[in-house]
């Protein structure tokens, strides 16, 4: 009666699945996504961090990377399109002993949410967010959104897009976010690092990463196939933590900058801030 | 708030009737006439450790006091106007993932920017269904500062009860008007705390309502791995996009509050025992229709006012009730006028009025004259 030892790989598995809900699955995402390969990262660097997971809350809003919250297997919300930051941002003012995670969408984040991104960037929440940049609006079956690069064709941009997108880091910067990095799903190590990294710093942290849609982005792109949208991450990017605000622009299968572009502590957080408001209100 | 007189508008009795239902959380967005709510809370909320916050717009706003709610906090929000129409969606939110939150409405001329300091009454349908969907909600309106700082506990308190959005009306008149009130001392009244698990987590399904159609809440942090979504889910929080669970939980949704709707009601009869004439107000057009109907009984005229407090689920019991005619006194051009016609048995007339100012007990009186026998 002899129990073969379980190898580390084995014991990471289990401890990644008890981080998801395994009753739900399969999951509602395509093959070759990249949404998975982002969960999967975010888990590891969880485990890695050996955090409550009783603390933590993931809260997302709509799209397809918003069905991961769905999938973890912790206080979770699948909010409505755009309001998962100030969602968020309740659950965090409320009890900022909670480790808040916002789980989204480029266009759930940067398009409709946007101005609550920038507010809640101004005020410094202690909160993390994982945006998956996957150049569009995936569940809606591949519109432009505020992050396809000029010239790509989508549903909506049969013409190639006139539009101009978002520089998320830069815009992140310029608000005074503490922390902020761009990977690709090519970068999985580093990935997993920098959210590792992020888990530890308070404030807002803004973690971008430039994912794979292959069912309705890639396909429209010359990329239908996953790996070849993962070729392009491998080949195009380039690590650069120092970039300037020209160097992250992104274009129509351009060069990707990646990095780890801010890293700043000490900056009081917006529940800290009103901590001492508290002390103050009540002498 | 010590217990004894005070002399507050409709706003500052909002906000410190929700600091004496236990209200801690405040996420809003300035606009006329609900900012002294806001200013009241800003300043009040942080002497008793509570969380004030101005959000970035109303949207946010709301979506802060679901996730506060969620957090464990009684939480609310005030707005007016163009800021309830942009709440309306997380107002769904709400019902479709059963929080209890409490939102203040003081109504403004309208549509649009419309007129932003003077009265109207023309939220009381957007009230109901302003959020897409066929759902039900609660829905107060009261007619004086003390009634307003009364009925800010009832708001809770259903609110915590029923795991629902209470839409808490106002109206401009009432939002900016002061008043002689009084605050009872702390330990007089009830204040109701929203139904927690019985089971340890694990065995607690997070939509698992009991017999009165109400699931127990968790709390985030309490080791329940609670997923809340706003699409159509089963008794376990999960997604599940059929019909049959859309029947299941949209019905329960809307029958939770039905099997309660006479707990929920609150209505004020004024001299209707004999009248053959009810004027149906709200709010503070009903303060004219009090004076109205006493000089209509000086002349003869038997005329009551029936004023429900409680607005949705509408009392309609108290329609039918009476079988007289209805007068459908109300500053719109017809909202709750249709309701009642759904439920008297006679004649019922619309006294209507486009907003800007209340009805005066002289408009009142002259409708009321064509019932002198
Ligand atoms: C108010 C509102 N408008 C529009 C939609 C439809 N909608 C659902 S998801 C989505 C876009 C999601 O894009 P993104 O955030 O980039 O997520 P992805 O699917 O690409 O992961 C849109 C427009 C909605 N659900 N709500
Ligand atoms: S549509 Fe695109 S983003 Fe959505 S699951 Fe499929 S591959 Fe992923
Ligand atoms: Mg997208």
């Amino acid at each position: 009666m002899s129990e073969k030892k379980k190898t580390t790989m084995e014991i990471l598995r289990e401890k990644v699945e008890e981080l998801l809900r395994t009753d739900r699955l399969p999951h509602v995402w395509c093959p070759g996504c990249g949404i998975g390969i982002v969960l999967n990262a975010f888990l590891r660097a969880f485990i890695r961090a050996k955090m409550d997971p009783n603390k933590l809350v993931v809260v997302s809003g709509i799209g397809c990377t918003g069905r991961t919250a769905g999938y973890v297997n912790v206080d979770s919300f699948h909010t409505t399109h755009g309001r998962a930051i100030p969602f968020a941002t309740g659950i965090k003012f409320a009890r900022p002993e909670l480790n808040v995670v916002v789980f989204s969408g480029d266009g759930d984040l940067f398009a409709i949410g946007g101005n609550h991104f920038i507010n809640a960037a101004r005020r410094n929440h202690d909160i993390l967010v994982i945006a998956v940049n996957n150049f569009t609006y995936g569940m809606t079956g591949g519109q432009h959104g505020p992050t396809t690069p000029t010239g790509a064709y989508t549903t909506t941009t049969p013409y190639g897009n006139p539009d101009r997108p978002f520089n998320i880091p830069h815009l992140a910067i310029s608000l005074g976010v503490p922390y902020v990095a761009r990977w690709t799903t090519y970068h999985l190590m580093q990935l997993q690092n920098s959210i590792y990294t992020a888990l530890h710093r308070k404030g807002f942290r803004v973690i971008e990463i430039i994912s794979q849609c292959p069912t309705v982005y890639g396909r429209r792109n010359e990329m239908k196939n996953p790996l070849d949208m993962m070729e392009y991450f491998r080949k195009f990017s380039i690590r650069k933590d120092d970039a300037t605000a020209e160097e992250m622009e992104l274009t129509y299968n351009g060069k990707i900058v990646v990095g780890v572009f801010r890293d700043v502590q000490g900056i009081p957080t917006y529940e800290e801030r009103y901590e001492e408001l508290l002390r103050r209100a009540q002498k | 708030m010590k217990p004894g007189y005070y002399f507050w508008s409709g706003d500052i009795a909002v906000a410190e009737g929700a600091i004496f239902a236990g209200c801690r959380f405040y996420a809003g967005y300035p606009i006329t006439p609900s900012s002294e709510i806001a200013e009241r809370m800003a300043l009040r909320l942080p002497q008793v450790g509570g969380k004030f916050i101005e959000m970035e717009d109303e949207i946010g706003s709301i979506a802060a006091i679901i996730g506060a709610s969620w957090a464990g906090e009684k939480a609310m929000t005030a707005t007016s106007g163009p800021g309830i129409s942009l709440m309306n969606e997380n107002i769904g939110l709400a019902v479709m993932t059963e929080v209890p939150i409490v939102v203040v409405n003081a109504m403004r001329g309208a549509p649009s920017t419309g007129l932003p300091t003077l009265v109207s009454q023309g939220d009381f349908m957007q009230a109901r269904w302003g959020s897409h969907g066929s759902y039900e909600i609660i829905s107060y309106y009261p007619d004086s500062v003390q009634e307003t700082f009364d009925l800010m506990l009832d708001a809770f308190n259903s609110a915590e009860r029923y795991r629902v959005p209470v839409m808490f009306l106002l109206d401009a008149m009432l939002a900016h008007m002061y008043e002689k009130i009084y605050v009872p001392p702390e330990d007089s009244v009830e204040r109701v705390e929203r139904k927690r698990p019985t089971k340890p987590p694990g065995e607690q399904l997070i939509y698992e309502a009991d017999e009165d159609l109400i699931p127990p809440m968790p709390r985030i942090g309490d080791g329940y791995k609670i997923h809340a979504s706003g699409l159509t889910h089963n008794e376990k929080g999960y997604p599940e996009l059929t019909p049959q669970a859309q029947e299941r939980l949209v019905r329960r949704l809307n029958e939770k509050i039905r099997k309660h709707q006479e707990k929920i009601w609150k209505v004020e009869e004024y001299r209707t025992e004999d009248a053959d004439v009810i004027v149906v107000a709200m709010g503070s057009n009903a303060r004219a229709v009090r004076t109205a109907v006493d000089a209509a009984r000086n002349e003869g005229i038997k005329a009551g006012l029936l004023r429900p407090i409680t607005i949705w689920p509408f009392p309609y019991k108290y329609i039918e009730k009476y079988s007289v005619d209805y007068i459908v006194a109300e500053i719109n051009y017809g909202q709750i006028y249709h309701v009642v016609r759904e439920y008297a048995d006679n004649k019922v007339e619309l006294l209507p009025k486009m907003g800007g100012e209340l009805h005066t007990p002289q408009e009142i009186l002259h409708a009321l004259r064509r019932y002198k026998k």
